[in-house]
């Protein structure tokens, strides 16, 4: 008798799912990849290189024409004029060429030597140009009967071409731009700043929902109330509750500094968000704020699962309430504690919107997330934006391989 | 802390804590509601509290009413009469608020310290009756903070709407609303949609974020079941993948997505922000839905297929319907984060024609638009989605528990 083995290797069927699996998965994977990867990619390769917002237009010929001189009989002369300029001030343009339709009848005097006239079309061929280099071409011209029964010369649109190098897709590389970045103390003040936001941020947001959730981790009348009520912070765009806080915090006209010069708290008006370290404090409360829900919502949800019958058996043994909470409770909400803390570390760095709605990153709240911004569009030096996100980036990844250790523990991921 | 735990001792200091505690709430709320000045005094709410906490303890064995109701007329005789009280209350103040006032803080302490000071004998405590009187005092002062500092940013914010930048500047406090001005209370809003186009900006979150869910559903519901259920090389890679996608910074990926539309003439195109929405909420809607799906039972689906089925007919006709609660509170969730959404359109969208709610919202914010208008357009943001979200928190808290920590 011979012994039964299993199957060695993947059957047809197990073929068959994984084939299917992949057929699921494509559409979504084509579309991340397309939308994240390659921009990605794209970021790394930016971040080597010399752009700036004005060289997202690669640099084209431009050509202006018009008529200086009336025809309106025959034998009339009058002078074409074509206009022509490079649109960049500093990078050249390669086999600049003009090619215009030339009405029939029209009659040329002298010709630029780099033009010629045939077969009804005017062709030029100017070489290379500089960056900001201008070209004025006249030719004089006579009309004659047949000229004038046609459409006027300037009716047909002049065609350019010339190919200039893109700097985005050249190659054409530099550490300028990293250099720019880590130069000076901005960067580490700004790393500092960042530090300061996600730490202070995600810790108080923790301690404000596990407090949070203590207070509802019980039953009673409006328990659901005011659950919803506090998931609002959270919920409500951030663009409404930023402008709700900028107005509520104004130095003018304020509401908050209203009522503490009425409570005699100050005596005169606090800039909340203009003020040095104030504003890094006020965007890191916000920050508290708007995201103590999600928090308080995680730990509520892992609260109502603990076993009651732990709390029951310490009431036997006498423990206190403060005792029942610190080694019973805590011990088991450490689990989340930690993922949370992780997860919303990760997102509090990355977080944008907030601190750019709230102050701009003025007044010493300027993050690196900010600062990809601020380089980028307002100092209009794309590749140093690119630079500040490739390290973002490289701060995600360290904080993930810690993330995925201590999810792996506590999830099983 | 031994000597604390007294009758004698922590029946004060709680009602002094607590009284100042509700002597600012009072405070703030009545300034707020009436735009009158009204301010706690530290001496003051240290009596009152004193005074209602001891009154409040059992004396000879049970907790009697008479003591703390006779200490909170006479306090508020005092400060009614000679104006000593844990409230201090402007010169210009109506009597009724004045009274209101006086009333509710002297009220709210005393019924606060009757329920924490429940169980309190005046003599020595056991630390179980102290902890508890603590708890009992936290809990409460939980319940008011949070609800203070959760409803002082919205109830400013609607208000503002209401009301003209000269009465706001004249007096910030002053948050009432002069209701015989009707209709025209809701300026703000109507000139937002008339003159600024709201409404048009309205329809447009609003397509392009149904449009962002519907999208959203259709990559991740075969994605999220071919990772939770199929199995193949790369399964677990790939669940990982999907999490730390979720955590690139959008800013990260806004740079080159700005430039790739710049070039292609994708930006300030609605068909751009469709393009590009869904792909920010996809592995979130991934990650909430496997998890989802590996929670249903196998064996269901298995019948399916020894019935005949083919796969897709059993995601179609047994998987789905059961996951329906989870597709209600993804969806829900992905039409949140389009709607909310800010720093794509912020980049992407320049012509006023085509911009989103949060779009427009932004470009409010100059100083020749007035502040109201501002917050009527907040306004306008908000009131969709927590109508929205009121309506189904149910779903929405389970949605967000699911496996969504992102914001």
């Amino acid at each position: 008798m011979t012994d039964a083995t299993p199957p060695i290797g993947t059957g047809p069927l197990a073929k068959r799912e994984a084939r299917l699996a992949w057929g699921l998965l494509f559409p979504t994977l084509a579309a991340v990849s397309l939308v994240v990867i390659l921009p990605l990619l794209a970021v790394f390769w930016i971040s080597f290189k010399p752009v700036t917002l004005a060289d997202l237009r690669p640099p084209t010929p431009i050509v202006r024409e018009d008529i200086r001189g009336d025809l309106e009989a025959p034998g009339d002369e009058a002078t074409l004029r074509y206009r022509l300029r490079n649109s960049s001030q500093d990078q050249p343009i390669l086999g600049v060429t003009l090619s215009d339709a030339w009405p029939e009848g029209l009659e040329a005097g002298e010709l630029d030597p780099a033009c010629a006239i045939a077969d009804g079309r005017l062709d030029c061929d100017f070489g290379d140009w500089e960056g900001g280099q201008r070209v004025t071409l006249q030719i004089p011209v006579t009309a004659s009967e047949t000229y004038l029964a046609g459409p006027p010369a300037t009716d047909s649109a002049p065609e350019m071409s010339g190919s200039a190098t893109n700097v985005l897709t050249s190659f054409d590389f530099t550490v300028e731009n990293f250099v720019r970045i880590f130069d000076g103390d901005e960067f580490w003040s700004v790393l500092g700043v960042t530090l300061f936001y996600t730490i202070f941020g995600t810790l108080g947001a923790l301690v404000m929902g596990l407090f949070a959730a203590m207070l509802l981790n019980k039953s009673f009348k409006g328990q659901g109330i005011l659950r919803g009520l506090y998931l609002f912070p959270y919920v409500a765009p951030v663009i409404a509750v930023a402008f709700a806080w900028i107005l509520l915090f104004d130095p003018f006209s304020g509401s908050a500094n209203a009522l503490l010069l009425q409570m005699g708290v100050t005596t005169q008006a606090i800039n909340f968000f203009g003020e040095r370290p104030l504003a890094l404090i006020m965007v890191t409360l916000f920050e508290i704020w708007r995201y103590f829900p999600l928090s308080f919502l995680f730990i509520l949800a892992r609260m109502q699962s603990i076993d009651h019958d732990m709390y029951e058996a310490a009431d036997m043994d006498g423990a206190s309430p403060f005792q029942k909470f610190w080694y019973l409770s805590l011990p088991q909400l450490l689990g989340i504690l930690s993922v949370l803390f992780l997860l919303r570390f990760i997102w509090t760095f990355n977080k944008f919107d907030d601190i750019f709605l709230l102050t701009g990153g003025n007044a010493g709240t300027r993050v690196l997330t900010v600062n990809v911004y601020e380089q980028a569009f307002a100092l209009s030096n794309i590749g140093a934006g690119a630079a500040v996100a490739v390290v973002i980036f490289c701060c995600l990844l360290l904080f993930s391989v810690f993330f995925f250790r201590v999810m792996s523990r506590e999830e099983g991921l | 802390m031994k000597l604390l735990r007294h009758g004698y001792l922590t029946g004060p200091i709680l009602g002094a804590l607590w009284s100042l505690v509700v002597a600012t709430t009072v405070a703030v709320a009545m300034s707020l509601f009436t735009g009158d000045a009204f301010r706690p005094t530290l001496w003051g709410g240290l009596i009152a509290g004193v005074a209602l906490g001891l009154a409040c303890l059992r004396f000879g064995g049970r907790q009697r009413l008479l003591a703390p109701l006779a200490v909170a007329l006479a306090l508020l005789a005092l400060s009614a009469v000679a104006g000593i009280g844990p409230l201090e209350i402007g010169e210009g103040s109506a009597p009724l608020a004045a009274w209101t006032g006086r009333v509710a803080t002297i009220g709210f302490t005393g019924l606060g310290l009757w329920l924490i000071l429940e169980e309190l004998r005046p003599g020595a405590l056991t630390r179980h009756e102290f902890e508890e009187a603590v708890i009992r005092f936290l809990t409460g002062f939980g319940y008011i903070f949070f609800t203070a500092i959760v409803l002082i940013p919205f109830y400013v914010m609607v208000m503002t709407s209401l009301k003209n930048q000269s009465e706001l500047m004249a007096n910030p406090l002053d948050f009432t609303i002069d209701l015989s001005r009707g209709a025209e209370l809701f300026r703000s809003y109507s000139e937002l949609m008339t003159q600024y186009s709201f409404g048009r900006y309205l329809w447009t979150s609003f397509y392009v974020s149904v449009l962002t869910v519907l999208i959203t559903l259709a990559f991740a519901i075969p994605g999220a079941y071919a990772v939770a259920r199929l199995r193949f090389k790369g399964q677990a890679l790939f669940s990982r993948s999907i999490l730390l996608i979720y955590m690139v910074p959008m800013i990260v990926l806004a740079l080159p997505i700005y430039i790739a539309f710049s070039m292609t003439g994708l930006r300030n195109t609605i068909f751009g922000i469709v393009m590009i929405y869904p792909v920010t909420t996809i592995p979130v809607a991934l990650y909430m839905l496997q998890g989802y799906f590996r929670g249903l039972p196998a064996e269901i689906e298995e019948a399916g297929l020894m019935d005949g089925l083919s796969r897709l007919k059993v995601i179609w006709q047994i998987t789905l319907p059961l996951s329906l609660p989870a597709l209600a509170s993804v969806s829900l969730y992905v039409f949140m984060i389009a709607w909310n959404e800010f720093l794509l359109a912020f980049m992407l969208l320049d012509d006023p024609s085509k911009y989103t709610l949060t779009r427009g919202i932004a470009s409010l914010n100059s100083s020749e638009v007035p502040r109201q208008h501002l917050m009527a357009g907040s306004v306008i943001a908000t009131v969709p989605i927590m109508v929205l979200f009121l309506g189904l928190e149910r779903f929405m808290t389970k949605g967000l528990t699911a496996g969504s920590v992102k914001g």
